[in-house]
């Protein structure tokens, strides 16, 4: 028993050390990326521009909820004003990065697993070395610059959604005055404390999700089943990193205050 | 080469609406202020009580918002609290002998400082500091006020 813990914290270690080491190989081989902005872009398409229906969409229904909810307790107080304001707090400090996260690593998250564990699996990146090309420069680089970069944007559009869901609700719906929405909302949610530290919150989700999926898709075990269980181990870590990260961003970005 | 241009258009259209995005959080969600960029005028004030007045907590005159609070600090050797404000420079005609009052929005609202208007014919410049001052009334004061009052009448 004290054996078994003992190897799973070896191995917990060892997986994260490995990581950082691979974050470290990523950073370095970052330069030439950079000069092939070509590849860049072409995965901002496909992590981004493929991921937007699904944000836009969870972004707007969440919007909607959450003004709902807030309604149903505000209107006790006679407060049913400051549904704006609650929805548009609760969406760009922690909703928009939050969801956007576990959205991103269901969504994108997995394809980059399973695309670079598959190339793994039918030797292609073996097929890469061979040619003296680096398959970090070539295929794992671009793939996490295109995460890092998508899931800001992504975050904000998906905030951006969920209020025009809560005002669809809100001020359409069930009737709260239009005026009283947006001014209460405007004197509460502020630039830097608010948005800005969702935006931050966001740039390090994206660099926590990329990592870890471009990492488990590398390292994975070269068979069908090795891919499927990277890519499945890729969300299940991605999602519990990136609510603890949470938790310690807000923590960080809070205590300015 | 086609397939190019469009992952290129579908890029650069996503990043555009990730800034129109941010250009609506910004202007319509959170009151962007004209004003916040450093230009402007800063005056003291020092009060008794400051209640839960905190840092860009709203000034106003008239009921229009004309500026923020930009510090609350204690002076050590007088033993008071002492606000500073940033008032935006186009509202520099207020008259030397105004008073501040630290007032509540509402019941569930935060605490701002109200301005009221005196009649001195010069105005306030920067690091002024306004003379007459009322502080916040403390919830707890104001109830056991009413009830030695209560007590007294009998």
């Amino acid at each position: 028993m004290g054996l078994e813990v003992l190897y799973s914290l070896r191995g917990f270690f060892g997986t994260f050390g490995a990581g950082q080491l691979f974050l470290l190989r990523i950073i370095v081989n970052m330069p030439y990326a950079l000069a092939r902005p070509r590849l860049i872009i072409r995965q901002v398409y496909v992590t981004g521009v493929q991921s937007l229906v699904v944000i836009m969409l969870a972004g707007f229904f969440v919007g909607m909820v959450l003004a709902l909810q807030a309604h149903l307790t505000l209107s006790r107080f006679g407060a049913e004003d400051t549904i704006g304001m609650v929805a548009a707090l609760g969406l760009v400090r922690e909703l928009g990065p939050v969801v956007t996260a576990l959205l991103f690593a269901g969504r994108a998250g997995t394809a980059l697993s399973s695309e670079i564990g598959l190339m793994r699996a039918t030797d292609q990146l073996s097929g890469m070395e061979m040619m003296a090309v680096d398959p970090i420069k070539r295929v794992v680089v671009p793939r996490f610059l295109g995460g890092v970069i998508a899931m800001p944007i992504l975050a904000v559009i998906f905030s951006a959604m969920g209020i025009f869901g809560a005002w669809l609700e809100g001020v359409i719906i069930l009737g709260v005055d239009e005026g009283a929405f947006w001014s209460q909302m405007q004197a509460q949610v502020d630039l830097r404390d608010d948005v800005m530290s969702g935006v931050i919150k966001s740039f390090f989700f994206g660099i926590a999700a990329s990592l870890l999926a471009v990492f488990e898709g590398y390292n994975c075990v070269p068979t069908a089943e090795g891919v499927g269980r990277a890519t499945t181990r890729g969300v299940v870590h991605t999602s519990l990193t990136v609510l603890v990260l949470n938790f310690m961003l807000t923590a960080w970005l809070l205590g300015g205050n | 080469m086609q397939q190019t241009r469009a992952v290129e258009l579908g890029t650069g259209l996503f990043v555009f609406m990730g800034i129109l995005a941010l250009f609506f959080l910004t202007t319509r969600v959170t009151s962007f202020d004209a004003y916040e960029g450093g230009e402007g005028y800063e005056l003291t004030a020092r009060f008794d009580q400051v209640g839960s007045l905190k840092t860009r907590s709203p000034v106003s005159i008239a009921g229009v918002q004309i500026g923020r609070v930009t510090a609350v600090e204690f002076d050590n050797e007088r033993l008071e609290a002492v606000v500073t404000m940033r008032i935006a420079s186009r509202y520099d005609q207020i008259p030397s002998d105004s008073d501040a009052s630290i007032l509540t929005q509402g019941i569930l609202g935060g605490q701002y400082v109200g301005l009221q208007p005196g009649g001195a014919e010069d105005y306030f410049a920067d690091g002024d500091e306004i003379l007459f001052t009322q502080s916040a009334v403390v919830l707890e004061q104001l109830i056991s006020k009413y009830l030695f009052s209560q007590g007294g009448g009998e």
